[in-house]
């Protein structure tokens, strides 16, 4: 059997994430390609219905990037996604699943080489951790 | 709703993404996507080529969606819609995917991998395409007023100018007297007017300006509002007043670093540059022997910026004191002389030509400064120099006010590393801040002299009249809007929303939300939080953003 790569899905907000994402590309520093992208405009619009949904869908983890805190382009949207993945951790195991499935994490618009370095720790840390008990395969 | 049709234009950029992942490949998948009627590659979608084959594309295949696989929307993605817009196609029915920055450029050993990622991203843009609507522009009224802080030449200029154009115009003076740094000037290089015959006038055209009402002694509380709508509280004499602004300029200039510790400065024998202009002014300069030492506390590695105005400066201080006394000696230690164009570079070979001597040293073997005398390391000469003085003259920085970070906080403005302010980029929009209706001139955004100053500070003034005299600012379709029957007016939005942007209010079924459209930037946290899911993001709704998670997962 092929080693298991986990796939990662990355709510990124606009203003940081997302451009530290485009700075690791212009900066051409290689990462995983485990991971993609869903770009929203402030890591306080990502619902944790969201999450839920995408942890449902089979990946084997979910991100959220934000600007750091005090940072926020819309003052204090990042602190309440902070808040969102504080409360959605205290639920996870009861469906059966790691909290390190998700993760929040501040990267801001310079922070390119980091956003590659997160996805590739976060890549290891899920390979360790082993597939999402929602993939397709195994549920069917 | 009539029948989605995507066109999906993937594109090469050069080599850029083409050398590193198949772009046919890629294309010939999305023309399998539901909804997808037309893909094709474009060498570069974004040159003129590339943008006639998207107009040609939605004439030719009746296109209603329109999807570009590129690089990065935060760069080009104003361009593609433009391109929407011009072959009559709403710009909100545009999607960007990112197959450059994401695949390509990041995972070039991996070909496949790439290739694959990059499918993946067009399925969920076109997941998230088939579902978008059409949005109207949004327009705002723009509140018929600037708001101008600080009350030095560069403030004063700026509200002189627009109250000319016929505007309202309120002044917010920290100190209890309006001119800045220019009160304590003494001439002016390189023409040596007096300093007081270059601000007095504008002051007092200020005070009997009709359309301008300064606050002095006065500060600015806090900061509401956004580009149009601006609501600045003033604080003065313990009282607080709101304006109402369409604009906000920042000219809050900067203050001569007083240098504590430094060359033994003590503020008598040894002065800053500014004490000096007051003695002069005041005739008061007895010395004949003078040593003026440049970059005192400036290009250092704590504060690493050069000043600009301090050599100039120095220079026509040295030259006064020759002219009120020729027999006087004055040295000019530097490490680098600022006197650029050329009317400074002519400045600089008078003040040779007049006797004034310059002496190079270097930061590695700073001079030093003891009672009587200076010594100094001559780096062309390359010996050391015991120079006999009466009078040290430091030219030291303009630094920023220590307040600038609690105002920056208020405006939502940047600050760069010195903490000056930050415009939104120093080429293209050296005058505006990347917050929309705030503008910045003078010492604010970095040390400039007079003649900079006056020309920024008119830059400013005219950027900031485009929405004045416009009367309305377009704003980003990116905003909340509350379905008023799934709505229970419990009030959460209202709670969260940093903006004050929505609120509930009392209507026929009982209270019910609702945004208010010009103060809403569009953050999404009511949409995230809204318990009855009544909330929707324009551009950014639920069914929208889950449609691009089902077709992510979906491998």
């Amino acid at each position: 059997m092929s080693e298991f790569e986990p796939s990662i899905l990355c709510f990124a907000c606009n203003w940081c994430s997302y451009a530290a994402a485009d700075i690791a590309g212009t900066s051409r520093i290689h990462y995983p390609p485990n991971v993609r992208l869903l770009r929203v405009m402030c890591s306080g619009m990502v619902d944790a219905e969201y999450v839920m949904k995408a942890l449902e869908a089979g990946f084997d983890g979910v991100m959220v990037a934000g600007c750091h805190i005090g940072d926020c382009h819309y003052i204090s949207g990042n602190i309440k996604a902070q808040e969102m993945v504080t409360r959605l951790k205290k639920l996870l195991h009861i469906l059966g699943l790691e909290d390190e499935r998700l993760m929040l994490k501040w990267i801001a618009t310079s922070e390119g080489p980091i956003f590659a370095e997160t996805i590739k720790e976060y890549v290891e840390q899920l390979k360790k951790l082993g597939p999402s008990p929602f993939r397709k395969e195994l549920v069917t | 709703m009539s029948e989605v049709r995507i066109g999906v234009f993937v594109c090469h950029c050069g080599s850029n993404i083409g050398g590193w992942l198949d772009v046919p490949e890629v294309a010939e998948y999305a023309r399998s996507l539901p909804n997808v009627v037309f893909a094709q590659d474009n060498l570069y979608t974004c040159s003129e080529a590339g943008l006639s084959q998207i107009k040609n594309g939605i004439k030719e295949h009746n296109l209603n969606r329109v999807i570009v696989a590129s690089c990065t929307p935060r760069t080009h993605e104003p361009l593609f819609k433009r391109v929407c817009q011009e072959s009559g196609l709403n710009p909100s029915l545009f999607e960007f995917v990112n197959i450059r920055e994401q695949c390509s450029w990041v995972h070039m050993q991996q070909r496949e991998a790439a290739t694959q990622k990059a499918k993946d991203l067009i399925r969920a843009g076109a997941a998230k395409a088939s579902l978008l609507e059409p949005q109207e522009d949004i327009y705002v009224d723009v509140e018929p007023r600037a708001l101008i802080i600080g009350g030095g030449i560069a403030g004063l200029t700026t509200a002189l100018t627009i109250a000319n154009v016929g505007f309202d115009v309120k002044l917010v003076e920290k100190e209890k007297e309006l001119g800045g740094l220019l009160r304590h000037l003494y001439k002016l290089y390189p023409s040596n007017e007096e300093a007081a015959a270059v601000i007095t006038p504008r002051i007092e055209a200020v005070r009997n300006h009709p359309r301008i009402e300064v606050f002095n002694d006065s500060t600015v509380r806090d900061v509401r509002g956004f580009v149009g709508n601006y609501d600045v509280i003033i604080a003065s004499d313990g009282k607080e007043e709101t304006i109402k602004t369409g604009v906000i300029i920042v000219a809050t200039g900067a203050e001569e670093l007083k240098p504590q510790g430094l060359y033994s400065y003590d503020g008598q024998k040894v002065i800053t540059q500014m004490e000096l202009e007051q003695l002069l002014a005041d005739g008061n300069v007895s010395a004949t022997k003078v040593a003026m030492i440049l970059c005192a506390g400036a290009r250092i590695p704590e504060r690493t910026y050069c000043s600009r105005t301090c050599c100039m400066t120095a220079i026509k201080n040295a030259v006064l004191i020759k002219k009120q006394s020729p027999e006087a000696q004055v040295y000019i230690l530097y490490r680098d002389l600022q006197t650029y164009g050329t009317e400074y570079e002519e400045y600089l070979r008078m003040s040779k030509e007049m006797g004034i001597r310059y002496i190079k040293y270097s930061l590695s073997n700073p001079p030093t400064v003891s009672d009587g005398g200076v010594k100094v390391y001559h780096e062309l000469l390359g010996r050391e120099l015991n120079l006999e003085t009466d009078l040290v003259v430091l030219a030291t920085p303009l630094v920023p006010h220590s307040d600038a970070k609690e105002l920056a906080k208020k405006l939502k403005v940047p600050l760069e590393q010195n903490k000056f302010f930050l415009e939104a980029h120093v080429k293209l929009r050296p005058l505006d801040f990347a917050t929309d209706g705030i503008y910045l001139c003078g010492c604010a955004s970095w040390p400039t002299d007079v003649e900079q100053t006056i020309a920024q500070a008119l830059g400013a003034a005219s950027r900031a009249l485009i929405p004045l005299t416009k009367g309305q600012v377009k704003v980003e379709p990116i905003v909340s809007s509350v379905d008023q029957d799934k709505c229970i007016g419990c009030g959460i939005c209202e709670y969260l929303c940093p903006y004050k942007a929505i609120a509930v209010f009392p209507t026929d079924k009982g209270d019910r939300a609702s945004t208010i459209v010009a103060s809403c930037k569009g953050c999404g946290v009511c949409s995230s939080h809204c318990p009855m899911m009544a909330i929707t993001m324009q551009n950014f709704n639920d069914d929208q953003i889950t449609a691009q998670i089902a077709a992510l997962a979906a491998v």
